[in-house]
């Protein structure tokens, strides 16, 4: 295609985004001039382009549209939603030639007859105030033969060659080197008489009106004063506001494929940096250590400004909501203000692609469901226009984008119903849940409390594709709503897809990257303890994990790096014979564990794909070039889970999680507790939130600090609170030569507790019956149907901590 | 203009040759990180200039028995179906013209996986230069 055409085509493409955006704007500010103006020229630029380039269909099309606009612009006719309509509907009509041009290089066999004949005879009619009662086009629209003729007679009085005209002067004005806002900016009033629209005379006793004090713009004077049309001090604005755009306009199209072999690039030459650095450290020369510092240096700021060329504003894609929010406003009835914040947030640009239909089924849906009808809101007593706010903003090194509606919000009663109907959850649950977690429940896969389905949404997908999409770029969405208040949704997402955090594992003497947003937690279990911690439920390997069974995958046999491609069902010699190590990972809502040889480093690396051949092996999502210049695999979370069949009964086993979160989650006054046994057998509990670890302790290792007990632990001194002493009780040495401790973090103070045995693991809420509450517990209760004390920590670690505060400091720094 | 120019290489002792225009460069130092799972006849993932690439094993591809464990191999980086490729062969040989009248039909004692790939034969003055399609190279064999 030539290339004049391919120009034109994304030339316009951008010029019709942007027409969707200030047309709807301009409904809402009918009169702003400056607006109507920017859509004249954008429409006029297209027309004029297509009558050169020989699309006259299109060029008729464009044409009725900028009479129209020219209309609206000398102020004969006033927007009204229909007029907005019809004027949105032709940007749709170009946009589909366009395509046709791209695809055929003509403009098709459609000539939108009808479309023309409608927006004709939007100019022909009566001028409507602007009002929400749309109605079918034509019908509520009265012609008044007088008024009608008198509109055509000045359209004919604007012919075309002169705005060309005043096009071409506008384009050959250079554009100034300085700021556009100093004096090089051509001034109103020349503008006008270059053009011949106004005299000298009338320009100079409008000037010194100014002068004396007028405060009205020159421009207001001139049509006041009748020595200007309206049209033709807009067509000197237009020219005015281009050359503004024209200087700045700092930016050029560079094509993707270029940034990224450029990115390619500047991975290998920090791969290259690092051989260098690593050289020159070994070497003498201290002006080649000098020179590969800087070089060190102008690397890594390379490297970062290239990551920036890929950013994109969100603009890009919320720029496109007006518009649908307009379109669905209408088609639903409702009334519905969009406010647009933090376009200018910048975001990876293949975030960018997969977060738009996630993001616009959110807002779809905000106006479907969310926001109410105009009559019922007034019923509720809030205004009859609807707010929605979309928000994009930074935090925290990711991208918050906010979707909120002042609507109806979501009824928690009527979703827990809803979700109990369809089996989702139990009553005993649902009785239990928070108003947060239940109205995270709208993202249950099949789940819809829409009464009706309407064309716009309430099909029962939705919700849980959207949060799907969002997790698979590895951002979450969370849902927060009062009932009448309004609904708020919001997705957190990386900056960037490129480059993502991963943990290094090593198996048969492999390194494989996990992405860590999978990540859960890593488990060692020493050599002895690792022979009995797999066990076999069906000849699948699980390990227990605080009380919850754990489906194990080994990922050499995953990956038939054993030689067998077998599982087998029993532990082999050479696994129980080391350690253990266990990546405990989850996806979709499911967990398991990924039992590797070692856990090396977390690194952030560089994603690349994998080539056709390798694109069907699920276990892989990429590979990566690593610091020393090597390959490593990118796994897979979701593949992996997926050939280890973990993931037969995803609704299931989905429903289920959630359920056990929020079980956790809801019952703040359940809390888990390591019950244990003092010397003097009394059952003790402690919050298991608070138990670092437990250590063995022999009794020549505890020492004395200032009458403090004391034991040196990991290069500092840990207070002991032993139960013998604080408890007053008599620890049998002999009988027991190590001593148990209960090594305890609170308020950021380490303590040890000696204890006798550890019992259990306790999941209770608890009532204190603090009757017989003496000074180190707190009270007692029922745990497990045995009387339990619970230690008062603060009471003890607050006087072991007075001792140790009272400990000499020279003991610290000896 | 009936002269083609091959980049040509031996594998199993047969010369073969591709498009030079096609081949992007020649490496003798490489390393291949195996990939598990993967279809035989890929040897593994390189890292060439930053940008990863599947390296085929033309030994497997062309049904001949794989090398010796520790014998040096070359490898050919060049293009196509739109893919960076890596073809490990035994030896690079020369760049080489050849003529139209040269040319035969596929003989017909090539292993059946080679036949799918090699256009014809060239006659040289040593040797027999059997042309290879790249993109039949490159195409996905299970």
């Amino acid at each position: 295609m030539d290339d004049i055409v391919k120009e034109f085509l994304i030339e316009s493409a951008e010029n019709l985004d942007r027409l969707d955006s200030t047309l709807v704007e301009l409904e809402k500010s009918p009169n702003n001039h400056e607006l109507l103006a920017d859509i004249f020229r954008n429409i006029h630029s297209i027309k004029g382009t297509t009558s050169f380039l020989g699309f006259p269909r299109l060029e008729a099309v464009a044409h009725a549209g900028e009479n129209l606009l020219s209309k609206l612009r000398d102020g004969v006719l006033l927007l009204n939603p229909q007029i907005t309509s019809a004027l949105l509907t032709m940007v749709d009509v170009i946009r589909e030639m366009l395509d046709h041009i791209d695809q055929n290089r003509n403009d098709g066999e459609n000539d939108y007859l009808p479309l023309i004949a409608k927006i004709q005879k939007l100019q022909e009619a009566e001028v409507i105030p602007p009002s929400f009662a749309g109605g079918p086009v034509g019908e509520s629209t009265q012609e008044k033969e007088h008024e009608s003729s008198a509109i055509t007679g000045i359209a004919a009085t604007a012919p075309d060659s002169a705005l060309g005209g005043m096009f071409a002067t506008a384009r050959i004005v250079p554009a100034p080197l300085e700021d556009p806002k100093t004096e090089h900016k051509p001034r109103l009033g020349e503008l006008l008489s270059q053009s011949g629209a106004v005299d000298e005379a009338a320009l100079q006793s409008a000037l010194e009106k100014q002068a004396k004090g007028d405060t009205r713009k020159l421009g207001e004077i001139l049509i006041d004063a009748g020595a200007a049309k309206p049209g033709d001090v807009l067509d000197a604005l237009i020219t005015q506001g281009q050359n503004k755009d024209q200087s700045g306009d700092r930016t050029i199209r560079v094509g993707v494929n270029l940034l990224e072999r450029l990115m390619d690039l500047v991975g290998e030459l920090v791969l290259t940096r690092n051989q260098i650095v690593q050289y020159a450290s070994v070497q003498r020369d201290s002006n080649f250590l000098a020179v590969s510092q800087r070089l060190n240096l102008v690397t890594s700021d390379m490297r970062e400004i290239i990551m920036k060329t890929r950013m994109q504003p969100m603009q890009n894609v919320m720029g496109k909501f007006p518009r649908m929010v307009r379109d669905l406003a209408l088609s639903c009835e409702k009334l519905v203000r969009v406010e647009l914040q933090g376009q200018d947030t910048e975001l990876d640009r293949t975030l960018l692609e997969a977060i738009k239909d996630p993001l616009t089924h959110l807002v779809r849906n905000a106006v479907d469901h969310g926001i109410e009808r105009p009559e019922a809101r007034t019923a509720a007593g809030k205004s009859q226009e609807g707010c929605l706010i979309l928000r994009a903003y930074h935090e925290g090194g990711q991208v918050n984008i906010e979707v909120s509606d002042d609507g109806a919000g979501l009824n928690n009663q009527r979703l827990l119903r809803k979700a109990v109907e369809k089996g989702l959850i139990s009553q005993a649950q649902a009785d239990r849940m928070k108003p947060h977690e239940i109205a995270n429940l709208i993202f249950h896969a099949g789940f819809s409390t829409a009464e009706k389905i309407t064309n716009v949404s309430g099909r029962g997908v939705g919700m849980d594709v959207v949060k799907t999409n969002i997790e698979r770029v590895g951002g979450t969405v969370d849902v927060q709503s009062v009932l009448g208040k309004g609904t708020t949704l919001r997705m957190k997402i990386p900056l960037t897809l490129a480059i993502i955090p991963v943990l290094i594992v090593r198996t048969a003497n492999r390194r494989f990257a996990i992405p860590q947003v999978s990540l859960l937690e890593l488990l060692r279990l020493e050599a002895e303890k690792a022979e009995r911690a797999i066990e076999f439920v069906h000849g699948a390997p699980v390990y227990r994990l605080r009380g919850s069974l754990l489906p194990l995958l080994f990922l050499d046999k995953e990956l038939q790096l054993d030689g067998t491609g077998q599982v087998s069902t029993t532990a082999t010699p050479e696994q129980s014979n080391k350690t253990l190590n266990i990546v405990v990972l989850q996806v979709e809502g499911n967990q398991f564990g990924l039992v590797v040889d070692a856990i090396n480093d977390a690194e952030e690396i560089v994603v690349k794909p994998l080539g056709q051949h390798l694109k069907n092996i699920t276990a892989f999502a990429g590979a990566t070039v690593m610091g020393d210049g090597e390959v490593a695999l990118i796994l897979d979370v979701m593949g992996l889970a997926q050939g280890g069949h973990l993931l037969s009964e995803p609704r299931k086993a989905a429903s289920k999680e959630v359920v056990e979160e929020t079980a956790a989650v809801v019952d703040d006054q359940k809390q888990e507790f390591l019950l244990f046994r003092t010397a003097n057998r009394r059952r003790t509990a402690v919050p298991l939130a608070i138990v670092d670890r437990l250590e063995e302790f022999k009794p020549e290792q505890f020492e004395m600090a200032g009458g403090q007990v004391v034991v040196q632990y990991r290069g500092e001194l840990l207070p002991i609170a032993n139960m013998s002493d604080v408890l007053n009780l008599v620890t049998d040495n002999a009988a027991n030569p190590v001593s148990k401790a209960l090594v305890c973090t609170h308020r950021g103070r380490r303590i040890g507790i000696v204890v006798d045995q550890i019992l259990d693991v306790a999941e209770e809420a608890v009532e204190l019956e603090s009757r017989w509450k003496d000074q180190h517990s707190s009270g007692s209760a029922v745990v497990q149907k045995h009387v339990t004390d619970f230690l008062d920590l603060e009471a003890i670690l607050g006087r072991t901590l007075v001792e140790t505060d009272a400990m000499p400091e020279e003991a610290v720094t000896l | 203009m009936n002269e083609k120019q091959f980049c040509t290489f031996f594998v199993n002792d047969l010369l073969f040759g591709v498009d030079v225009m096609d081949v992007e460069e020649i490496m003798s130092q490489h390393k291949v990180e195996p990939v598990p799972l993967a279809p035989q006849t890929v040897a593994g993932l390189v890292n060439h200039r930053g940008q990863i690439v599947t390296a085929i094993n033309m030994r497997q591809r062309l049904g001949f028995p794989n090398r010796a464990q520790g014998e040096r191999c070359m490898m050919l980086i060049a293009r196509a179906r739109d893919e960076t490729f890596g073809l490990l062969v035994d030896k690079i040989g020369d760049v080489c013209s050849v003529k139209q009248e040269d040319f035969e039909p596929t003989p017909e004692t090539v292993t059946p996986e080679a036949k799918e790939l090699v256009l014809g034969a060239y006659k040289m003055p040593n040797h027999l230069l059997m042309p290879l399609s790249l993109s039949k190279v490159a195409e996905i064999v299970r």
